[in-house]
């Protein structure tokens, strides 16, 4: 990396820098960000067509534990988000063990989200709501709202497996401050996803009183 | 986003105080749309406001938490207009087409 780095950016004509004079690590991870933003961007738009669409949309969310549980997993997301910062930081300064802890309290923070969101699932099944049926006979409910909260927390589980691999690189003295940096990008796009995802679908099908 | 482009060219990331200023903005956001999920709305109304918010919110992870704005402005100007022009794509294909279904009246259910 520092080879790279140094290396002397010459004129156009040799292939010149790299335009954003970003590190091939960061500009790559920022490429996969952009097109995972468009397929997220796709099936969210899909998800609002058939939502105005479809008057009798189910609204299966009441405010306890429905909304109150993803309103508690949009906060543990959101501060996971704030530990990746500080681990970043920490990595920057050089303070291994400090990156350490901040990324595995960031991991930490992953798995509870995706142990809460499993349980919300479950208790989705207990009250008929499947991928494939529901009470109010939509069935385009199931397909978008566990099609869609299941690839995000797809993204959400190799995210706590790419941190816990960086975690244990880091204690054994790999990796650079970049590709911390790197990571925590992806840790944070699978947060930015969340804020559209939540709002989305959770609070447009809110049980009505 | 842009001021702080030519200011450095390294990693001058903010300090943790300012962070935390972020997550709190974040948060209190999240907490406002959870509030307006209650409110009695047009379902388009409260999509474009839900959304309106959310991409607010992104724009704030992306700067800070991402680090967009300690960037060089070439990054963001390499990255942001190309994805937002495609997004602008995706609605204006998808959403005249998909006002069919409206007009195939209860045709859905």
């Amino acid at each position: 990396m520092t080879k790279e780095a140094q290396a002397p950016l010459t004129g156009v004509w040799s292939g010149g820098g790299a335009p954003p004079l970003t590190s091939s690590k960061k500009l790559g991870m920022w490429l996969f960000i952009v097109s995972d933003t468009l397929t997220f961007s796709a099936i969210l738009l899909a998800y609002s067509y058939l939502r105005l669409a479809n008057p009798d949309w189910p609204r299966p969310f009441a405010f306890y534990p429905g909304i109150m549980k993803s309103f508690g997993m949009t906060l543990v997301l959101l501060l996971s988000s704030l530990t990746m910062v500080l681990g970043v930081a920490a990595m920057n300064r050089n303070d291994r063990k400090a990156t350490v802890k901040w990324i595995l309290a960031t991991a930490a923070g992953g798995v509870i989200f995706v142990v809460l969101h499993m349980t919300e699932w479950f208790t989705l099944f207990h009250e008929g709501y499947t991928p494939w049926s529901n009470p109010e006979g939509v069935p385009l409910f199931g397909a978008t709202f566990f099609g869609t909260t299941g690839l995000h927390m797809l993204h959400v589980s190799i995210g706590v497996i790419y941190l816990l691999v960086m975690a244990a690189g880091i204690s054994r003295n790999k990796f650079t401050a970049e590709d911390v940096e790197v990571s925590g990008l992806y840790w944070h796009f699978v947060d930015l996803v969340w804020m559209f995802v939540f709002p989305m679908i959770y609070l447009m099908s809110i049980k009505l009183r | 986003m842009s001021a702080h482009g030519n200011e450095s060219s390294g990693h001058q990331a903010g300090s943790s105080s300012l962070f935390l200023k972020v997550w709190i903005v974040l948060a209190v956001l999240t907490g406002i749309e959870v509030l307006l999920g209650y409110e009695q709305l047009a379902p388009v109304t409260m999509l474009t406001i839900l959304v309106l918010l959310s991409v607010f919110k992104a724009g704030l992870i992306i700067a800070y938490f991402m680090h967009m704005k300690y960037e060089r402005i070439s990054l963001f100007f390499a990255l942001v207009p190309a994805t937002v022009f495609c997004i602008m794509m995706i609605c204006i294909f998808f959403f005249p087409d998909s006002l069919r279904i409206l007009q195939l009246g209860t045709g859905l259910r």
